[in-house]
């Protein structure tokens, strides 16, 4: 049967020699001349990629093809010639003083850009995207700044974090007013009426006057006499209407009777130099810089 | 069956000469879309169109000639545009997303122009296939220009038709080797510098053309050259008729494009038949003009008998009425026995009577009030484009920032688009905020000012941050937790002002 070949009376053409219900038959044409062309061109092709390539897995390794090319050196080699063309900014930076980076509008173009991408890689978990802040992570947008905030504070806050291991971090300490058994439940109550006072926010008046005592006694060392606060010490102002850890009474409450000492870590253990004054650029651009 | 394939490889030599007429002598040729017996398979027949002398040939020639010198000459026109920009009258700047066309300046996101401009052309296409058919595909299409360019060169170096019929046929020698080979080198010649014209239009050419001179051009010029080249010699070289009859979309969208009344190339066969030799002697009386001479099959570049009538391989470049015309004049009888006329026409001719062309159809009347609508919407446009514009992006993590003074703080980014040829400085204010005792404050990054002096440099968008502070009064005066706000940027020299609305978000109420 394979020496012989079938050819269709009607047509002229060459069959298959397959036969379906009785005398169904499937002509063989051949496939039009520029698909098979097309189909040996690619073989050829692909014999040709396979030595220029990497294309076999062996045991342990690959074949390297001729060319040597391989997709991880282009990624190195990118990465090396992006850092080469930011070398001249980062230069830069790294000799300017801060206030010298936001006076020249390419460095602080740089700095902008360059800071508003590691914030997303290592600040945003905590301080939100958009740096908007969660309770007890301050919003970093607005005006209120527990460590200060101008760029000189920003940088040291950034660089040695907060109430961590690093001898240089923002250290400070609040009473656990209740946990400790300093002040009674009514006197944190009245003292909590008097902090939400500050802010007009207070609504038992005479509760207000006997935690005027209280805070006076226990509180103005770090927060001051008029709750203003003090950023030497981290002690948040209690007179505006914003609040780290809640506005409520509820929260004040809790505020008071366990204490607050939110934590950062110092992140010059983990950046370098450029890209922590190019972060502290960054933030204090966010509009609340002083 | 394989009987008939021999019948089909039309470049016979004509060896026995017939005469059609006195000194008329016939062509033996077949077309090459002869109906009868065509199997499903064959072979493309090469096609050597024959030189013919007439109007049509000569207004193809002009064509030529206009179409090829605009599209060499064109990158190589300057204009100056200041010391900033680039002086190339034509260009397409990728690199900095722009548009360049003599004064007009176009940039990535107003590439809407373009897009009416590819309207317009195409509005203007059909109506002029309407009125006459494929006047494109028959003159100024590339594919005919260079093709009927690369016949040319194939005649200068191997001869007429005659010749080339003869040299293709021919067993292969020094002769046969040397005239194809210089018709192809030349042909690759013309390709490379079509390819190179091309790259002309996105660089500067001087630049570009020195940058070839001394190897030094981007890799990517390289690249496109060489695409072009090889589209250039594969297409107007080899495949020739095959891109219009297989390729290319258009010829098979403009048969919804004609219709009876459109201006065609046709032949007239009430004028021509019955066909048939005619001997000096012989009497015109009952019998056609038509001689049989099969001048024009032989002129046709895609090989067909323009007497089976219209047919999809008829680019109606309108050759066979020059050649036809050649016979008649010779012959003694009137021309255009094949001549441009519309259906209706050569219907009506079949009973002696006569039908005037009609220019104004439902089709042609639309195109025509559609081409200077959307030409008249595109002036509008341009006339009225700003060339100072202003996105405002607002904010939107955080919407806003509650301040400690109890205030509200909302963060807008600025782009100011100087399209301008120059420096310009702009100052910024805002409108729609309800008016208090305390004034929103505006702070802008980056400037010292309060009220900052913007300098846009030429051809331009600068992004400036702005920070816009409400005082707790005038945020208790707002009455939802979105407030429209309008941003103006003025051009302090000439005072153009530019607008755009946004909103203030406040805590909800």
């Amino acid at each position: 049967m394979a020496d012989q070949k079938k050819i269709d009376k009607v047509t002229g053409v060459e069959t298959t020699g397959h036969v379906w219900d009785d005398d169904l038959q499937e002509l063989n044409n051949p496939m039009p001349k520029w698909w098979l062309y097309i189909m040996y061109a690619t073989i050829i092709w692909s014999i040709g990629y396979m030595v220029a390539y990497p294309a076999w897995p062996l045991a342990s390794d690959y074949t390297r093809g001729v060319l040597g090319y391989s997709q991880r050196q282009v990624v190195m080699d990118q990465i090396a010639a992006g850092k080469a063309a930011q070398s001249k900014f980062r230069d830069a930076i790294a000799q300017a003083e801060l206030n010298e980076i936001q006076k020249n509008p390419e460095l602080l173009e740089f700095a902008l850009a360059g800071g508003a991408a590691a914030f997303g890689g290592n600040c945003a978990p905590c301080h939100g995207r958009g740096a908007q802040g969660f309770k007890g992570y301050p919003n970093l947008n607005d005006d209120d700044w527990i460590w200060g905030g101008d760029l000189e504070a920003v940088h040291t806050t950034i660089r040695h974090g907060i109430r961590n291991a690093d001898e240089d971090s923002r250290q400070s300490d609040m009473p656990k007013f209740g946990q400790e058994q300093l002040l009674e439940k009514a006197q944190i109550n009245d003292v909590a009426e008097y902090a939400l006072s500050l802010s007009g926010a207070a609504t038992d008046q005479e509760a207000v006057g006997r935690g005027a005592e209280i805070f006076a006694e226990q509180c103005s060392a770090c927060h001051g006499e008029n709750g203003a606060g003090n950023t030497e010490l981290g002690a948040p102002n209690l007179a505006n209407g914003i609040w780290l850890y809640g506005g409520d009474k509820k929260d004040v409450v809790q505020s008071i009777h366990t204490g607050r000492g939110g934590v950062m870590p110092p992140w010059h253990t983990r950046l370098d130099d450029v890209t922590l004054k190019q972060l502290a650029v960054y933030v204090h651009s966010l509009g609340g810089g002083q | 069956m394989a009987t008939t394939l021999d019948s089909y490889i039309t470049p016979k030599v004509e060896n026995e000469p017939v005469e059609a007429a006195p000194g008329v002598m016939r062509h033996d040729v077949k077309p090459v879309n002869a109906k009868d017996d065509r199997p499903l398979y064959v072979d493309r027949v090469a096609i050597h169109p024959k030189l013919v002398h007439g109007t049509f040939r000569n207004l193809k020639w002009i064509v030529m000639v206009l179409t090829l010198g605009f599209y060499y000459l064109v990158p190589w026109l300057r204009w100056d545009r200041g010391p900033t920009l680039p002086d190339q009258a034509v260009l397409i700047d990728f690199a900095d997303q722009r548009l360049f066309f003599g004064p007009m300046e176009i940039w990535a996101q107003e590439f809407y122009y373009v897009t009416g401009l590819l309207i317009l052309a195409s509005l203007v296409l059909f109506l002029v296939t309407a009125l006459a058919g494929r006047v494109w595909c028959g003159y100024a299409c590339p594919q005919t220009v260079w093709t009927d360019l690369f016949i040319m060169v194939e005649r200068v170096f191997q001869g007429d038709r005659n010749a080339r019929l003869r040299l293709q046929k021919a067993p292969w020698s020094s002769e046969k080797v040397w005239k194809l080979g210089i018709t192809h080198v030349t042909w690759l010649f013309i390709s490379v510098l079509t390819g190179g014209a091309f790259v002309f239009y996105f660089r500067d050419a001087p630049t570009l053309a020195y940058e070839f001179m001394t190897g030094t051009a981007p890799y990517i010029a390289y690249v496109f050259v060489g695409v072009f080249t090889f589209t250039t010699y594969a297409l107007g070289g080899l495949a020739r008729e095959q891109v219009c009859i297989y390729m290319c979309p258009w010829p098979r969208i403009q048969g919804a494009m004609y219709d009876d009344h459109s201006m065609l190339v046709s032949y007239r066969p009430h004028r021509g038949e019955p066909r048939g030799p005619h001997k000096k002697a012989d009497t015109w009386d009952g019998r056609g003009d038509c001689v049989d001479c099969k001048q024009c099959v032989v002129v046709c570049p895609v090989g067909i008998d323009i007497r089976q009538g219209a047919q999809l391989e008829c680019i109606q470049c309108a050759l066979c009425i020059d050649a036809c015309n050649e016979i008649m004049e010779k012959v003694g009888r009137p021309p255009n026995l094949i001549a441009y006329d519309t259906f209706h026409n050569l219907k009506a001719a079949e009973t002696g009577g006569n039908v005037p062309v009609k220019v104004f159809r439902t089709r042609t009347i639309l195109y025509m009030v559609l081409i200077p609508a959307v030409l008249g919407l595109m002036t509008y446009g341009w006339v009225n484009r700003s060339e100072l514009q202003l996105n405002v992006l607002r904010d939107r993590n955080p919407l806003f920032v509650r301040l400690s003074d109890g205030g509200i703080r909302n963060g807008y980014t600025l782009k100011i688009l100087n399209k301008r040829h120059e420096t310009r400085q702009y100052k910024v204010s805002i409108k729609g905020l309800p008016a208090t005792a305390v004034d929103p404050k505006l702070d802008f990054v980056g400037f010292k000012e309060a009220d900052p002096v913007i300098d846009v440099v030429p051809d331009s968008l600068r992004a400036i941050r702005v920070y816009l502070s409400l005082p707790k009064p005038a945020v208790s005066q707002l009455k939802d937790e979105s407030t429209d706000l309008t941003f103006v940027v003025t051009d302090i020299e000439d005072g153009t002002v530019t607008r755009r609305g946004t909103k203030f978000r406040s805590p909800k109420k």
